[in-house]
């Protein structure tokens, strides 16, 4: 297994990017639109795979960092006055010490205990937003001014508002963490995270200290999680605390399993999987909701591997 | 000589049931211990304790010259004990390569090169006879070959102390004889205490054999004194031979 | 009103909420203690027994007393059914995996849910209270049915308390908690007893709900509060364990009422959701409740 050349796995991955980069320049305005918004939610839902599918830890309070992501950067900017990069920054730096914070706390607890303890500390945030709500806007959210959302490089200022630098910009931080998350799963420490998750106490025994290594897992899959928040405020220019709901801690966990746990690419295709199931369904409906529980049932009945998972077992053993 | 491995008082409790109970115990580096007893007696609460997967009661645990009571199992298993589950649980899903590259990059984790771990591997799967299947799924893996792996992945870590947990169960004849002579090239650069039920495979293996019975040491001696002591006989040998 | 008079109302809202919130928190804890898993969607279960409520008395009309004790009666019984039903289609499929058995019934929250608002809209309805006498205290009056309340979740606890202890039902309950493949060998049909726990579980819920629909309205919201609070009621009297799930109830019911009156139920909210998640990460094993084996 370990003797297929890298090559493939980054040719895959490189070839992937080029896909959305072209699809830039060949969709129409609105697909284009949506793909943005679904690359930086591709970017959340890798942060969770990472927690989930490699150190098989179930978190169902993952909004809480995407939230701190969004807030840290929208808050920046509209009272700090920052600049995106340093906004960007400032996102990056509250999901990293808030999943650190959690992490030390609810990691003390596994299995369901885990499950319900990270549920609650996200509803401690979600709460917490709308208690200061002069601050955060509460439950109506706050605009994150235009003139803030400009990446200058060089002399050149960008607008993260067009269309074509926001999609750009995303596939940018997309393709950045997709390498990133690959490197991270073929090393060692990739290595020792999936062992946890099959036999934590035989881990133990081989001499690596699983809380540490979890602790990692958490840090690691937060900041990401936080770093799409932190672009959603600043290509968007929204920040509202129904992203730091219930339902944002679900979703990615959706978006993971329909596309296939424990597999790199899985989150991206998951998540193009559900927002076009969910915009076809609000055709007809509504009650996009029912779409999600529906499909969330069907997947862990008859395919708990998710897409990705399944072609795994299948036909490409060798996909990472 | 200084010990390798000393307990002295040791003991633990589950709920009433005193599953060891106040033992002192001594370990000499370079032996291959037994330890024998019937069901229930506590030999692998006793080997958990030495090896961190619990914790005592009351007692200490020393362990070359230091207190290691209070230590976490990881950072035992760090200075250097070993210990493979009597319930063969290799990572079925990764491959047996994988399985053995773990303890192995640990052991190396200040050198940073591929190749240093990918020889560290081969060597355990090689001296324990499995390289020809170091690409396969370890859940795949005939159960024989997968009490060999749990005992690669327990060398790969290069430990002073090799605690094994009835390694030869569920073996065939041939496989306990080859085990036989990996157990004696492993003790030939570490400490080897070894719980097993076979009796023909501790009288062969072990340098001394300690007997446990109800939570508490019964004997300990020569292979030759522990056959011929009686209360040995009655507790345990005498009903296995009848 | 002076302070002790408002004390007193406080409290005699909080006795009506632990009330209703004791009968919620034991259908989850029964499901959890028996089955060992979490049913994240008993808080639907609640909202559709106040939803159902609402459906049986506006189409019997008549008298109001008519309509709440038909409701009292078919709701729950209706809930049981479709609660019945989805761990015979999903759950028992799941071979109650416990993570699985989290997302299947997040899931299910969100088709229950999603229906309500589908077929019963986004208003929220009252139904009237069987009888509207109120009781004249020296310095406010207090409404009877809401006593009544009271003294129903009391008779309800006491009869479920034993037909768990005192009965064969019971014992066949206790035995498949205690081991699963145990009750098996000595006969006990698990998959009956698992099918019929859950459904009492979400029953528990809807009477709790019919309940408390003539005070509070039915709306397909109001599952996500007593959802919360039967979580944290089950958590600090230990997962499992009936008597301490009684007495947190009665104190998280009690603070919530008197809490909420004073301050605001935001920060009481946010408080006590961070305090019961410190009890689960320092002390899983609940305020009351015996370290499980």
């Amino acid at each position: 297994m370990r003797d297929i050349a890298p090559a493939r796995f980054y040719a895959l991955h490189l070839a992937v990017i080029a896909v959305l980069f072209a699809l830039n320049f060949l969709l129409p305005a609105y697909h284009h639109g949506l793909m943005a918004r679904i690359l930086v939610l591709a970017v959340f839902a890798m942060g969770y795979n990472m927690l989930f599918g490699y150190a098989g830890l179930l978190s169902l309070g993952h909004s809480m960092f995407f939230a701190a992501g969004l807030y840290g950067a929208g808050l920046a900017v509209v009272h700090l006055g920052w600049g995106a990069p340093p906004a960007f920054a400032a996102g990056l730096a509250c999901g990293a010490v808030l999943s650190l914070v959690i992490g030390l706390l609810s990691l003390r607890t596994s299995g369901v205990a885990f499950m319900i303890v990270t549920m609650m500390f996200a509803q401690v945030f979600y709460l917490a937003i709308l208690y200061f709500a002069p601050w955060t806007g509460g439950d109506q959210g706050l605009v994150v001014p235009r003139q803030a959302r400009v990446l200058t490089i060089g002399d050149q200022p960008f607008d993260l508002a067009d269309p074509q630098v926001r999609y750009l910009t995303a596939l940018a931080l997309f393709a950045a963490v997709l390498l990133a998350c690959l490197a991270l799963v073929r090393s060692r420490y990739g290595r020792v995270l999936v062992a946890i998750r099959e036999n934590e106490e035989r881990t133990t025994m081989l001499g690596y200290d699983t809380f540490s290594n979890k602790l990692a897992a958490v840090v690691v899959s937060g900041t990401i999680c936080a770093a799409a928040g932190a672009a959603y405020a600043l290509l968007f220019g929204y920040v509202g605390s129904n992203f730091a709901g219930v339902q944002y801690s679900i979703l990615p966990l959706l978006w993971v399993l329909v596309g296939g746990a424990a597999t790199t690419l899985g989150p991206l295709l998951g998540t193009l999987t559900m927002y076009y199931v969910i915009d076809v369904a609000s055709g007809y409906t509504t009650a996009y909701l029912l779409v999600v529980g529906v499909v969330l049932i069907l997947l862990v009945l008859f395919f708990p591997k998710g897409i990705l998972g399944s072609v795994r077992q299948r036909w490409l053993g060798w996909l990472p | 000589m200084k010990p390798l491995l000393t307990t002295s008082g040791l003991s633990r409790r589950f709920g009433g049931l005193r599953a060891v109970d106040d033992v002192d115990f001594t370990l000499m580096p370079g032996e291959i211990r037994g330890i024998i007893g019937p069901n229930g007696a506590g030999k692998t609460t006793f080997v958990s304790l030495l090896c961190g997967r619990i914790l005592p009661s009351t007692g200490t645990v020393m362990f070359d010259g230091a207190d290691i009571t209070g230590l976490p199992a990881f950072r035992r298993v760090r200075r250097g004990i070993a210990y493979t589950f009597q319930i063969t649980s290799v990572f079925a899903k990764l491959s047996a390569y994988d399985n053995v590259a773990l303890p192995v990059q640990r052991r190396l984790s200040d050198s940073r090169s591929t190749a240093s771990i990918r020889s560290g591997v081969m060597g355990a799967l090689e001296r324990t006879g499995l390289a020809d299947r170091a690409s396969m799924p370890a859940g795949e893996l005939a159960y024989g070959h997968q009490r060999l792996l749990e005992v690669a992945m327990g060398l790969a870590l290069k430990p002073r102390l090799l605690i094994l947990d009835e390694p030869t169960q569920g073996l065939s004849d041939g496989e306990i004889e080859n085990f036989i002579d990996l157990v004696r090239d492993i003790a030939r650069d570490a400490t080897v205490l070894i719980i097993e039920h076979n009796m023909p495979v501790v009288m062969q293996l072990a340098g001394r054999i300690t007997v446990f019975d109800a939570g508490r040491i019964l004997a300990e001696g020569t292979p030759h004194e522990i056959r011929a002591d009686l209360r040995v006989q009655d507790a345990y040998l005498g009903t296995q031979h009848g | 009103m002076a302070f002790g008079p408002h004390l007193l109302l406080a409290t005699l809202e909080g006795l009506v909420s632990a009330a209703v919130l004791s009968l919620t928190a034991l259908g989850l804890s029964l499901v959890f203690g028996v089955m060992r898993i979490v049913n994240v969607a008993h808080g639907e279960f609640f909202m559709l027994g106040a939803v159902l409520a609402w459906a049986i008395a506006s189409t019997l009309g008549g008298h109001p007393a008519l309509g709440f004790f038909a409701a009292l009666v078919l709701s729950p019984l209706i809930v049981g059914a479709i609660a019945w039903a989805s761990e015979r289609l999903v759950l028992s499929r799941l071979n109650y995996d416990p993570e699985a058995t989290i997302v299947a019934t997040i899931g299910l929250l969100y088709i229950i849910q999603q229906l309500a608002l589908t077929f019963y809209g986004p208003e929220a309805r009252p139904v009237a209270p069987p009888f509207s006498y109120r009781l004249s205290l020296p310095w406010f009056g207090y409404s009877a049915y809401k006593l009544s309340v009271v003294a129903a979740a009391i008779v309800l606890l006491l009869s479920v308390w034993l037909v768990l202890t005192r009965t064969k039902i019971g014992l066949v309950m206790r035995a498949t908690q205690y081991d699963r493949e145990t009750a098996q060998a000595f006969a006990i049909p698990v998959e009956r007893v698992y099918a019929g726990v859950f459904a009492l579980g979400a029953m528990l819920a809807a009477i709790a709900a019919v309940l408390i629909v003539p005070i509070s309205q039915a709306h397909y919201l109001m599952g996500q509060d007593p959802l919360l609070l039967s979580f944290i009621v089950v958590i600090i009297g230990g997962l499992g364990s009936l008597r301490g799930t009684l007495v947190a109830a009665l104190l998280i019911g009690l603070s919530d009422g008197i809490v909420s009156m004073f301050f605001s139920p935001t920060l009481a909210k946010m408080i006590a959701t961070l305090l019961v998640a410190m009890v689960l990460v320092f002390r899983p094993q609940g305020l009351f409740g015996a370290t499980q084996r």
